[in-house]
Parts: structure tokens; sequence; C-alpha cells
């Protein structure tokens, strides 16, 4: 990137250059613009019920903590003393006590940042503190935006606000939470992390790309027919068996699934069917969700199974199972995946069994599924170094006619890709001189 | 020292069956050590230590025989890209000790400190824990009722670990 390579001419629509995966460089301009560009992220509100609750994270490289207030509004700050840079606040979760207070020199702070005092205060009488940085306060790193418990927040706004960013996510979400039938989502049983060599976008790729179960994740699925063999007519086939088996559907089966490709790089896929649409409903559940939301709407809500929705550049959710995976990239080679279960509030239990089950069968780092997704994106990482041709193809039913990407395609069409990368180049952009990190 | 719950020739007996699990599972004698497990037996690594409800809370692995066998053939399939080349396991044990003892009902635990290895694809992981296991006495001998994992890292971000621990 050195010399004021443009980050767009890394990507050319149907094709994307290899220094997006194995560029440092490119993944601190990332950082410095992507990141703090799009709508990410941050957590779910019920990890933060009480006011003082608090989860911590990293956004854009930046340590922050997601944060409930009295009035319970969410802020999203960064966890850096004003004083002398300490964390105020340590560990994944917590409750703070009425105030914030940092670990090191005492300063605190109120729940929406602003410096309240710290000891030995007159010693700062007559000098020019009042005017300096640190007497600012804890500051927000952007924006939040909270929509049926989702905290996403923006470090930089391009003029659009959450719901044009969002678009058509807002009814996913909204369709999501309705599986609640109080309307209403709570992150539990605890999360899986699994530490990965590779890009993000790597990753992210793959949940989009549902070309490649059929050969990926043989191993899984021939033995999980194996093992399950024929067994004799009438027999229930258990969930565990019902979550694994259809990952060895054929081509034909991801093609008809179909995609939605939508603006920023978002997408749906799996709008007509998935590999989840046998196990949506779960006896007395559907009725609940009928009284509760009314025939039709609780129809909607419980056909809608995609395989996955993605909230471009690092969340992905599922609606049956309740499942979100999210993206936490560490360097351009070092990603940590987290994967979290939904409880709908005033569902059975065995919703969450359902999601807690998943994860462990696909996402654990442990699981069989991922096994071979894991190892291949550790070794797309050095073997994409390899050869003269620099670039990766998304040329699969690319339409040379069209300049626009379709809204609506087949499942197993690279648009959904095509149109990561489209996302990926618009907010890599130099937007002028006040574009932080482009210093060169 | 803690206190002697069974005497020295059961307790030697107990320690035995915890000591070939591992070796099994380090000689990949898979087979085999699935069948140490009863047929309801079943094979747990919570995602933390703390977690008391395998239903509702997270875990990397909660397998039953069925889903054990599936591992196993996995492991062995023609497909599995992680296999090629095949990885490795190595357990080093601490002395197992009997926790618990129901003479009567023939119902035993015992707490192995432990610490593994897996070498794969030119990688290695090591992963400090605590194994329980949960043994009942059969006609056999000893069958493993359960076998509860508990990783030092359990809430951690792990890599990829593709035997059983």
């Amino acid at each position: 990137m050195r010399g004021g390579l443009a980050a767009a001419d890394l990507v050319r629509g149907d094709q994307v250059h290899r220094d997006l995966y194995l560029s440092a460089e490119v993944f601190a301009l990332e950082r410095a613009r992507l990141f703090r560009r799009a709508w990410l992220f941050v957590g779910h509100d019920s990890q933060i019920p009480l006011a003082g609750n608090f989860i911590t994270c990293e956004l854009a490289g930046e340590p922050v903590l997601m944060l409930r207030r009295e009035d319970a509004s969410i802020v999203v700050l960064h966890n850096r003393c004003a004083h002398k840079g300490a964390p105020v606040v340590s560990g994944s979760a917590g409750q703070i006590a009425r105030v914030l207070r940092c670990p090191y020199h005492g300063w605190t702070y109120a729940t929406d940042g602003e410096l309240m005092g710290m000891p030995l205060r007159e010693g700062y009488d007559g000098t020019a503190f009042s005017e300096s940085e640190a007497s600012r306060g804890l500051t927000h790193w952007g924006e939040v935006a909270v929509h049926r418990g989702f905290v996403f927040a923006r470090a930089e706004s391009d003029g659009h606000d959450f719901r044009q960013s969002m678009g058509e996510l807002i009814d996913a979400l909204d369709l999501i939470a309705d599986r609640s039938p109080v309307g209403r989502l709570r992150l539990a049983g605890g999360v899986l992390r699994t530490e990965i060599h590779a890009n993000w976008k790597i990753y992210l790729e793959n949940i989009n790309d549902s070309v490649h179960p059929v050969t990926t994740h043989a191993s899984a699925t021939l033995s999980a027919r194996a093992v399950w063999g024929t067994p004799p007519e009438g027999t229930e086939t258990p969930l565990a068996m019902r979550q694994l088996l259809p990952f060895g559907s054929g081509y034909t089966f991801f093609e008809k699934m179909g995609g939605r490709v939508l603006p920023g790089g978002h997408s749906v896929l799996g709008t007509h069917q998935s590999l989840h649409t046998s196990y949506s409903a779960l006896g007395d559940y559907g009725q609940s969700l009928r009284k509760a939301h009314g025939e039709e709407r609780a129809e909607r809500v419980l056909a809608f199974s995609p395989q996955n929705v993605v909230f471009y550049p690092t969340m992905a959710l599922k609606g049956a199972p309740q499942v979100m995976r999210v993206l936490r990239p560490l360097a351009h080679n070092h990603t940590i995946i987290e994967a979290w279960a939904f409880q709908p509030e005033g569902a059975p239990d065995a919703l969450l069994e359902s999601a807690l089950l998943y994860n462990r069968q696909v996402f654990s780092p442990l699981s069989l599924v991922a096994h071979d997704d894991l190892h291949l994106f550790e070794r797309i990482q050095k073997s994409l170094a390899a050869g003269p041709n620099p670039w990766v193809s998304l040329h699969r039913e690319e339409s040379r006619a069209k300049a626009e990407l379709p809204r609506d395609v087949g499942g197993v069409d690279e648009a959904l890709l095509r149109n990561q990368y489209a996302a990926w180049a618009e907010l890599m952009s130099d937007r002028g001189p006040n574009t932080p990190g482009c210093r060169s | 020292m803690s206190e002697q719950v069974v005497p020295p020739d059961l307790e030697r007996l107990l320690q035995a069956v915890v000591v070939r699990e591992a070796r099994l599972l380090d000689e990949q004698r898979l087979d085999e050590w699935d069948c140490l497990f009863a047929d309801d037996g079943v094979y747990w690594l919570p995602a933390s230590s703390s977690a008391q409800d395998p239903r509702l809370e997270a875990s990397h692995l909660y397998d039953d025989r069925m889903l054990r066998r599936v591992h196993i053939e996995r492991l062995r399939s023609a497909h599995a890209h992680s296999q090629q080349p095949a990885g490795r396991c190595h357990h080093l044990l601490q002395t197992p000790e009997v926790v618990e003892a129901d003479l009567v009902g023939g119902i035993f635990g015992l707490r192995t400190a432990f610490l593994y290895t897996e070498l794969r694809a030119g990688r290695t992981v090591t992963l400090p824990g605590v194994a329980h296991h949960r043994l009942r006495r059969a006609a056999s001998g000893f069958l493993i009722v359960l076998k509860r994992v508990d990783l030092l890292h359990a809430g951690e971000a792990l890599p990829a670990v593709e035997f059983y621990i």
C-alpha cells in the first residue's frame, strides 16, 4: 500500500487481490477506515441487563467497554483512563460501582465518560489541565444504535443513519427477535471462541459460501451417514443427526437455497430453504408464537430460517437455531471467532438446547464440522502467497452484461461475495484529507 | 495426602482404567477406547469449568456413543483434509486420585490432572487441565459413565483440537 496505492485497485469486481488477506498494511488501513466507517456489532443488551453492567471488547483495534447507564441507555467508551492510559475496567464483563474508577490513580468518571474527580485535585489549579484532552474524560468510541437488543457502534458517520445502513437487515433482526413470544432474545449458556491464524475475510466469505460443504465437509457428513445408517422405518432421527446430515446435501440443494444481495456488503443466504429448514418448528412452540404474534406473523417468523444473515463486516446470524457468530479481527493473519446462542424469552428451553448443540457440533474448535474448515482457512493464509497469479476468483455466475449486482440470486452465486468486496472497496476508499490513517 | 477412600487394591484397579483410557487415545486405538464407556456413557468438555448443565450451557463437546462414533469415523475418513498428514496426541497424567466412592452402588469418581499435547500439520497445541472420571462397576470391570474434561483454557479462544483430550 506504500506509494499511495488505492485500496480500490485491489478489488476488480470479479476478482480480489491476495494482499487483501496477506498484507499487514492493508489490515492497518482496514482498522483506520473500514472498521471505523461500518456499523460494527458490539454485543447484545442482554449481556448488560442492569445499570452499571459492562462488557469489554476491541473495536477497530481499540479496547472499549459497552456500559449500561442509569437511564438504561447504552454507551461504548474507550477503555482508557484519560490520565495515564490505564484500562478503567478489566475482565470481559463486570459491574461498576456507581461511577467508573481507574484502578491506577483513582480518577473517577460518570457513566457518560465525564471526568468527575481525582485525588489531589488542587494540584491542577493554575495549570492548563482544563484545556487539555485529559479533561474531556473517557471518550466515546462512536455513535451507538440498538435494535431488538443488538448493539452496534460506528466511529465515523457517512451521513446515513443506522436504519439506512442496515436496510432489510432490520427486518431480519425483527424476525429473529420474534422467535420469542414476548419479542426478546437473551444471549445464554456462554460462548465458544476459536482462534484462527487466518484473515477475517476468509472466514466471512465462507459464511456466504454454499459450494464448499460438498467437498470440505465430506468427512463429517459421510461419517455421520455411516454411523446413522438406514435405521428401521419410523425411527426418530435425533436432533444431533438432523443438524449434521443436511451438510451432505448436493449442489442442487444449495443452488435452490437462494440468496439476497443487500447494500453495504450485507446479505441473506437461504432465502428459499437452508440446511436448517427441517428443524425450525418444535412442538407446541409454534402454537405459542401464533398466539403471541398472530397467525400471519408467526408463519413468517417460523418460515424465516436462513442459512446465514451477514451483517457486514463482522457478524452473522442464523434464525433457527438461534445462533450468532462474531468475527474479532486481531491482525491480517489472526482472528477470533465467537459462537453465541440465544434463548428466545418465553420459548421452551429446547430452542436454547438446539442452539447450543448446533454450536458445539459445527462451531466449536473441537467440532467435527469445523475441523476441515479451520484447517483450510489456515492453509489458504499460507498457500495464497504461491505463484504468479495474485488474484482470487469471484466469477461464478457473474453477468458481464450487467454493471450492477443482482438482488435475488441462486444460493451458489458468488454475487454474495462480489457484494462483500464492493462494500470493502467503498469502505476503504480515500474520503479526503480528514480520513485518519492515510498520512503517507 | 488425601484421605484413603477405597482399599489400595481397588484404588489401583480404578487408576488403571484412567491410565489405560489415556493410552488408548494416544495410540489411536479408538474403537477400544469407545468400549471403555458404558452404553449411556458420555464424554463432556464444557466451555466453562463451572458448568453444571450440559443441556443449557455451552460445551465444546458433549458426545454420547453415537457422536463419538461419528467423530472416530471422521478421523479415519480419507476426506478429512485436516488429518493429512495425520496428527498425533499425547497425554501426560498425574496420579489419578479417587475422590468419590460408593462401594455399595459401585460408583467411583477419580480426579486426574493432565497435560495434553496435540501435534497436527506441524503445529503443537498444549493444554493443561483436570479430567474427572465417573466409573461404574460392571461384570467386565469398570465402565466410564462420564468423562468430564475441565481445561484451564476452557473459556478462552482455542485453536482447532481434533482428538479427544
